[in-house]
């Protein structure tokens, strides 16, 4: 575990989400409620959409190309359609936003 | 052999503590007591109903003079410790020191005082303490007094409600979003907010804080806030949080973190001195509740007397002690992998109640308005009951294990009798169930002896849900299409709901009209974002986070995630400069194609989205300004060149045109909206297949609407011919705003007028000039708001140019 300051929650939208750029490629942050955020990769298994520009609504993200939903707790995609995307460890301290450096290391090594 | 302890701060956790020691070993210590309040152990929670009114403070008193005289304790009240020295064991009290054997710290917490200017006046307290307690019942005698509180979590509204009971004026100013952000979510937040305001009280969410004021007397006399909101008051209380009182502790070298650290055993990093209460962290968490430290009270006097003994830190649950307020929240509701929520709503009865699952076990529960069973939700949080057996109906809770389901009709149950049903008529709900009380069977009778939704027919669903509810099984609604999964309600019904009932915020809508879900979905979160700005353009305030990407980044996003910038050209109209700084910006930016539109103007496409405002900002110093081309709302206003030019012209096209893009742009509507004004018959400008068209004739001007030339093709239907452009720009502007506040969001209007009929809307605003200028005033209000350009405003302020950025860059090093 390497937990980086990634920023204060106060700067994601409250049921919006912000970027994280990473050596493995773009993360998107979430934020699902007041003190809740969650990390997944920011691409659209389908066609590459940039899930960061979705709409968050419950522990959910709406693709904003095609509306595919995935749940941010698990990566699944939900309804119909198939696919998954990967989430990675976050944590809200002290309203500071705590990211798990070592995930994306590990996954940018695959 | 009698050893000597010595406790710091005579607090809930301390006194508890206290009661276990004597109970278990008696005699075994000599007891020396300090605290800086001048009263011995009191149970502080009930601080609010003292404030309240409803108790005093001799029924709170928990250890009197008596007590501590049976135990032999040596009180030092009314007096402070001023330091510790560990190497002489010693506590060093303002009136002298004390030798110990073993020592205990309870310094409790201190109130966290923003660091505002003026948060050292006179007039400015915290709520901590009975000091506090008697200013606030001291303000209650002074006729006429206002109050403000800082902060709407807990402690905050408590004083605020009991303040209010004592008849003070009182406004809450909350940071968050909603109320008790940290134990309630937002629906629950809602109700209580509700609640509060039924009580009276004020509330302002989202609100931040800038400065105290003094009045000439030197008292503090006024909160700013930073929009500029002055509000005055004779007391200002602020309740914003808590900080470990742990000062002394460090001063005398024990390890701090947050708190005095403690462990298992609550003991500090010096063997002989413990800790418990609010003062102290344990494996990172801190307290701010009593239940936790009754258990630390019992592991430390387990400690002291050498019992093996361990504290494990449980769920706590928070009851708001407001009388009228019903409020539960127990558990975590904080981020994990695989959660899953169920959501109960009750409209009629103001209950909501939303339990978080993970995996098969109960981990978080909020209640509101019915907490009955928060006890029994409790204790399957803390015991981690698997709960999978009764999943279904776990949230109707014991009573009802294997009972029903929400009513779908529970909504229209609830409105009172004089809700507006249908507003063309203005019927309410009293008069239709009369009426199918008094044998109006069916949709056709209702409407027959009402005139209910014998108008333009958007509260259809409702008369039927009325009849539904009224004849019971005996009534068989046609089928109808939800918005979504989340509510059984049609487009129609909702928007009349949302009128009818006045409510003007999402949580409002989720509560009120029994949401199954916490916060809606990609589908109904826009269409009721839109129904709100367009019924309450100045009590509502627009989502962007529910908005599809477009609306929210002000561009189209591309199938490669860039964006295309198209600057407005009123009617077509632009100027070389124009052109030159569109040509600069594509060059600085990079822009790799650059198209004119079928709607008469250029567009910039595959900017990176970072560049959004920095291209934005460039085309605003040239004046340009966003073209919409994103939005539901209006498009272009497509022109030919009319008399100004053309040999055939009959009126000025262009100039109309121009006119009419000015009064409209940046209003949302529930579909995009494009016109066009030709300037003869030859209709160049093909006005024929817009959503308004206007063909300039001889004698004036043919005004038509509800064309399509998308998916459809169809030809306009003449509203009226009018003689002169005001005429013209009148109906225009009607006929949008009637389409903004009836139809249904992603219908255009050829779909909206297929629905009501064309002759419906000529009454409106053809025959009907009351309701035509009706209409107008209100397109104004709402464009009093809205008539502004989105890219200078997200360009110009720099929190909302950053969203643009990424939040950050972990570099490779980092990462490693
Ligand atoms: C840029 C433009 C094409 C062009 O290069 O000319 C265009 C581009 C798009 N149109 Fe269009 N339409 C454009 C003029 C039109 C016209 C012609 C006109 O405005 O005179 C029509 C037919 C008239 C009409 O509006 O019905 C038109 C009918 C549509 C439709 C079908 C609407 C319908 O109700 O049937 C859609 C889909 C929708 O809105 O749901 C659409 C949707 C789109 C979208 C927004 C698709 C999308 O959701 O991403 C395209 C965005 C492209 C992009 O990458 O930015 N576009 N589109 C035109 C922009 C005009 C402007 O200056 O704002
Ligand atoms: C108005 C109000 C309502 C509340 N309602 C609830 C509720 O509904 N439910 C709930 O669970 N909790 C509630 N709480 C919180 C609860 O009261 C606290 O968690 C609890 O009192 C903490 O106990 P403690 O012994 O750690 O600290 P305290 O009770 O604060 O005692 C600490 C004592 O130490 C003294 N002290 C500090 N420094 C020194 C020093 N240097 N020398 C001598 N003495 C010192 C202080 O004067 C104080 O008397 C409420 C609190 C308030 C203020
Ligand atoms: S017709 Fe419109 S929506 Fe279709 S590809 Fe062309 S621009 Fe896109
Ligand atoms: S790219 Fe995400 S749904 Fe198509």
């Amino acid at each position: 575990m390497n937990w980086i300051d990634i920023g204060s929650i106060e700067e994601v939208p409250l049921r919006g989400a912000r970027v994280l750029k990473t050596p493995a490629g773009c993360v998107a942050v979430f934020r699902t409620a007041e003190a809740e955020v969650f990390a997944t990769a920011d691409r659209c298994p389908h066609k590459g959409g940039p899930l960061s520009e979705g709409i968050v609504h419950d522990r959910k993200i709406t693709c904003p190309l095609h509306n595919w939903v995935f749940s941010l707790e698990t990566g699944m995609a939900l309804g119909a359609d198939q696919g998954q995307i990967a989430t990675y460890p976050i944590r809200v301290e002290n309203g500071r936003m705590l990211f798990d450096a070592s995930a994306v290391a590990l996954a940018g090594a695959l | 052999m009698t050893r000597k302890l010595v406790v710091i701060g005579a607090g809930m956790a301390s006194g508890r503590m206290l009661e276990h020691l004597f109970e278990a070993e008696p005699g075994a210590y000599e007891v020396t007591l300090f605290n800086a309040e001048p009263r011995g152990n009191y149970n502080r929670l009930m601080l609010s109903p003292v404030l309240s009114g409803e108790k005093t403070y001799e029924d709170i008193v928990t250890h009197d003079d008596d007590w501590y005289a049976a135990h032999g304790v040596t009180c030092r009240f009314g007096e402070r410790v001023v330091g510790i020295d560990r190497a002489a064991r010693q506590v060093i009290g303002e009136a002298g020191a004390v030798a110990y054997d073993k020592l205990v710290i309870a310094t409790g917490s201190d109130p966290f005082i923003i660091p505002i200017p003026g948060h050292d006046l006179p007039g400015v307290i915290a709520y901590r303490d009975l000091e506090d307690t008697e200013a606030m019942i001291a303000l209650g005698e002074q006729p006429g007094a206002r109050a403000v509180v800082i902060g709407g979590g807990l402690l905050g509204l408590e004083a605020a409600a009991g303040m209010a009971a004592r008849g003070v004026e009182v406004t809450v100013v909350h940071l968050m979003g909603h109320l008790m952000e940290r134990q309630l979510d937002e629906a629950a937040g809602y109700l209580l907010r509700k609640s509060l305001m039924d009580k009276g009280i004020k509330v302002l969410c989202q609100a931040v804080s800038k400065e105290i004021v003094a009045g000439p007397d030197g008292r503090a006399r006024a909160l700013l806030l930073d929009d500029g909101t002055e509000l005055p008051f004779d007391l200002l209380v602020m309740a914003v949080g808590i900080r470990p009182s742990v000062a002394l502790a460090k001063e005398a070298g024990l390890a701090v973190g947050r708190g005095l650290q403690v462990d298992d055993q609550m003991v500090t990093s010096d063997p002989d001195v413990l800790a418990l209460g609010e003062c102290v962290e344990h494996d990172g968490a801190l307290f701010g509740l009593v239940a936790p430290l009754y258990d630390q009270a019992k592991v430390l006097a387990h400690t002291l007397t050498g019992r093996a003994d361990r504290f494990v830190n449980k769920e706590v649950s928070t009851k708001l002690k407001v009388t009228g307020c019903d409020l539960f929240s127990a558990g975590d509701f904080a981020e994990a992998e695989g959660r899953e929520d169920i959501v109960f709503r009750d409209p009629a009865r103001g209950v909501y109640k939303r339990l978080v699952l993970e995996g098969n076990r109960l981990v978080g529960a909020v209640m509101y308005g019915d907490t009955g069973d928060g006890a029994w939700f409790y204790s399957h949080i803390k015991d981690a009951t698997d709960v999978s057996e009764m999943r279904e109906t776990l949230i109707f809770g014991p009573a009802y294990q294997g009972g029903g389901s929400a009513d779908p009709l529970a909504a229209v149950a609830a409105l009172p009798d004089d809700a507006e049903i249908c507003g063309c008529n203005g019927v309410c709900k009293s008069t239709i169930v009369g009426a199918i009380q008094g044998g109006a069977g069916d949709l056709g009778a209702v409407r027959a002896c009402t005139k209910a939704s014998a108008s333009c027919g958007t509260c259809t669903g409702l008369v039927e849900q009325l009849l539904e509810l009224t004849l019971g099984d005996a009534y068989a609604a046609p089928a109808a299409q939800p918005v979504c999964g989340c509510t059984d309600l049609t487009h129609e019904d909702l928007r009349r709901l949302i009128k009818a009932q006045e409510l003007k915020s999402q949580p409002a809508v989720w509560q009120e009209l029994g949401w199954t879900t916490p916060n809606g979905c990609h589908v109904c979160r826009p269409a009721v974002n839109y129904y709100l700005l367009a019924d309450w353009p100045l009590d509502y305030r627009d989502d962007p986070q529910s908005r599809f990407v477009n609306e929210r980044r002000h561009a189209n996003i591309q199938k490669d995630g860039t964006f295309s910038v198209v600057p407005r050209m009123w009617g077509g109209i632009t100027t070389p400069d124009e052109l030159r700084a569109i040509a600069d910006a594509a060059d600085k930016y990079g822009v790799p194609t650059v198209k004119v539109t079928g709607g008469q103007r250029i567009d910039l496409l595959g900017v990176r989205g970072e560049d959004l405002p920095g291209i934005w900002a460039d085309l605003n110093r040239a004046g340009l300004v966003s073209g919409h081309a994103y939005s539901k709302g209006l498009r272009t206003v497509k022109t030919c060149v009319g008399s100004e030019h053309c040999r055939f012209g009959t009126q000025d096209s262009t100039g109309l045109g121009v006119k009419l893009e000015q009064i409209l742009w940046g209003s949302w509507t529930p579909h995009k909206v494009k016109l066009g004004v030709s300037g003869c018959p030859r209709n160049c400008a093909e006005a024929t297949c817009k959503d308004v068209g206007i063909v300039c004739v001889d004698s004036g001007y043919q005004v038509s609407v509800a064309g399509a030339a998308g998916m459809e093709v169809k030809e306009t239907e003449r509203l009226a011919d009018v003689a002169t452009e005001q005429e013209a720009i009148d109906l225009t502007v009607a006929f949008v705003q009637l389409y903004r506040e009836q139809a249904k969001y992603l219908d255009r209007p050829y779909k909206w007028v297929a629905k009501v009929g064309l002759d419906w809307v000529k009454a409106q605003i053809v025959d009907d000039l009351d309701t035509r200028q009706a209409l107008i005033d209100r397109f104004e209000i709402s464009q009093s708001v809205y008539r502004k350009d989105p890219w200078a405003s997200e360009a110009g302020e720099t929190a909302l140019r950053a969203r643009y950025a990424p939040l950050a860059t972990l570099s490779l090093e980092a990462a490693e």
